[in-house]
């Protein structure tokens, strides 16, 4: 196992090492130089240009410049927030523990939803139930979620008036009070990307479970006359899961879209609202680090949906 | 084909997509013909008026017919889910297709580069790419055909993969069939191989894919506008309304309700569809 996930870190290393190459292109490809303000600012004289130019080595070759930019990147030295005058890895520090708040108490929302009801929906095909599931799981995942957040600012806060529609860091309270005006401003975007990420694995499990439910050792299980409940639960579902793991990490990228979106219309204070409004304000050492940060994030992601994996498969680990 | 028809209609929800589906293209193609209110006609004397029969769908904070824009907004909407899409075929297909004919170190460089774009953050890098490149496009062709063209390249341009792996796995078995190895047998070309042979047999799971593409790309391109780096302000695209709406949800929930309800509307619809052709049209199931 160890050797296992050893090896899954070292395929994770190239395919991070790639993101960063493609990020760095676009960002070379690009019109426009980062010192567009110096030339058109009179007070600047254009030698002082020159010489910053050189000094940052922009008229460098590409691969030199990609080089230097990774191993600044790597030491952390991530460059200066032209806005918000820090350190670009502290604003991002200081709002990353939000997101993934979010984004892992929405994740884990969602696997409450889609297991029950995919599991349950399985094991009845072509059910009542079934069919009631799966067109809920559509009209979910068709639901845009910038749609389903102004939908529910609309219902909860505007109409009824029960919770907060501005995300707030700063809750002016301690101890139970806190926790409960915290409780209540994640409500609605926890259910917003939740709901949206369940439909979409709702019907993943189903079908994962269907695969699995009609195997010969299913009904070997059943035939030693185990319950159904042990059936199901120890012998189909810990199978069916593997595939599901593959799709939750490929749904990573999309997941990330959607904390985006979220954060912004909640004004939740994490790095998808500071993303968009560095990109508002032309900030660009904050929208190439956060973007990056994404693209970690994703990586890690995945690299955790391998483990489970191997946890899950044995087989897989000893290949 | 009659046959794929008749799976097609056993599937109820896909044939309701269908008509909704037909009557939205209908009311967007034709309704401006019939609806000739302009979509920038500004009256300071009805803003956000909710629906009234002089502005069905109501007015925005400048007074301007919300049923005219929304009937403008659609075809920007639909034409970019459209053309996205086919970007992401055509890459994919070309992708997926030599990958799944190569032997050697080609196809394996293309699936990790395919791996390698899968795994790319896509909102993140979309917003970026936008940000970078937007004032260029616009100088060159304009701000409307300008942005027209980056958001369906850039769209279509990270959706491309899941086609690239779908096509290959097709390749990869089709190639090895008895009546790929006849014709090659009577010495017909690669190319002749892949395009008479091969393609036309892998065409099913691309149709589903391409289906399914559309409403990804509209709701991408929504989601773009929504967060303010779409269209411009006077393109009043789906989500743009939507994003102008956001501020008003107090004293003119319409604003934001027709918008959304259209692009749901619009996306449920093509989803339905693309889940009756899969019935119709792949014996076995893809993801």
């Amino acid at each position: 196992m160890a050797q296992y996930i050893l090896r899954r870190i070292l395929i994770a290393i190239p395919s991070l090492l790639g993101i960063s190459v493609v990020l760095f292109t676009v960002l070379a490809l690009a019109p426009g130089d980062p010192f567009e303000e110096l030339a058109t600012n009179p007070n600047v004289p254009p030698e002082v240009r020159a010489a910053l130019r050189e000094k940052f080595g922009l008229d460098d070759p590409v691969w030199i410049r990609y080089v230097r930019w990774i191993t600044a990147m790597a030491q952390g030295d991530w460059g200066f927030s032209f806005v918000s005058r820090i350190n670009v890895d502290t604003l991002i520090l200081q709002r990353l523990g939000t997101t993934l708040f979010v984004i892992g108490t929405s994740q884990l929302l969602a696997l409450l939803i889609a297991l029950p009801v995919g599991v349950y929906a399985a094991t009845r095909p072509y059910s009542v139930f079934d069919q009631v599931a799966n067109t809920l799981a559509f009209i979910g995942f068709s639901l845009p979620t910038f749609f389903t957040g102004l939908l529910l600012i609309l219902v909860f806060s505007i109409w009824l008036d029960w919770l907060p529609f501005v995300y707030r860091s700063d809750i002016p309270a301690t101890g139970w009070r806190f926790l409960w005006e915290h409780f209540k401003q994640a409500i609605m975007p926890i259910m917003v990307l939740g709901l949206f990420q369940g439909a979409s694995l709702t019907r993943y499990v189903r079908s994962a479970v269907l695969d699995v439910i009609r195997l010969d050792y299913v009904t070997t299980a059943r035939s030693k006359g185990l319950g159904e409940r042990v059936v199901i639960m120890k012998h189909v579902v810990r199978n069916a899961l593997i595939p599901v793991v593959t799709l939750l990490a490929l749904q990573m990228p999309a997941i990330f879209g959607g904390a985006i979106v979220t954060e912004q219309i909640f004004r939740i204070p994490g790095i998808g609202s500071l993303l968009i409004s560095s990109i508002l304000a032309n900030d660009t050492p904050v929208v190439m680090a956060v973007t990056f940060v994404f693209a970690c994030l994703v990586v890690t992601f995945n690299l955790i949906a391998d483990i489970l994996y191997g946890w899950l498969d044995p087989r897989i680990s000893y290949r | 084909m009659r046959e794929t028809w008749r799976k097609f209609r056993r599937h109820k929800l896909a044939v309701v997509g269908t008509v909704i589906l037909a009557v939205m293209v209908l009311a967007i193609l034709l309704g401006p013909f019939i609806w000739t209110t302009p979509i920038n006609d500004i009256d300071f004397s009805a803003t956000l008026k909710g629906p009234s029969w002089k502005h069905p769908l109501g007015t925005d904070d400048l007074g301007q017919d919300l049923l005219a824009r929304m009937l403008y907004g659609g075809r920007i909407s639909l034409a970019v889910g459209i053309a996205a899409m086919i970007v992401a075929i055509v890459v994919g297909t070309f992708v997926g297709a030599v990958a799944g004919m190569s032997r050697g170190w080609v196809g394996s460089a293309l699936m990790w580069l395919t791996d390698l774009f899968l795994s790319l953050p896509a909102l993140p890098l979309l917003l970026l790419i936008i940000y970078l490149f937007r004032d260029t496009l616009k100088a060159a062709f304009g701000p409307e055909v300008g942005i027209f063209i980056l958001i369906v390249i850039v769209i279509g341009g990270l959706r491309w993969m899941p086609v690239a792996r779908l096509v290959r796995a097709q390749f990869l078995s089709l190639r090895e069939k008895e009546f790929v190895e006849a014709a090659r047998a009577l010495g017909a070309s690669r190319l002749r191989q892949v395009v008479r042979h091969i393609l036309p047999n892998a065409l099913g799971p691309v149709i589903v894919a391409a289906t399914i593409d559309v409403a990804a790309a509209i709701i991408a391109e929504s989601t773009l506008s929504f967060l303010g780096l779409g269209f411009p302000p006077d393109i009043p695209t789906w989500g743009r309304l939507l994003f102008d709406a956001k501020d008003n949800l107090d004293f003119a929930p319409h604003w934001a309700i027709f918008p959304g309800a259209a692009i749901f509307l619009a996306v449920l619809s093509i989803n339905f569809i693309g889940d009756g052709l899969r019935d119709a049209l792949d014996p076995r199931k893809v993801m």
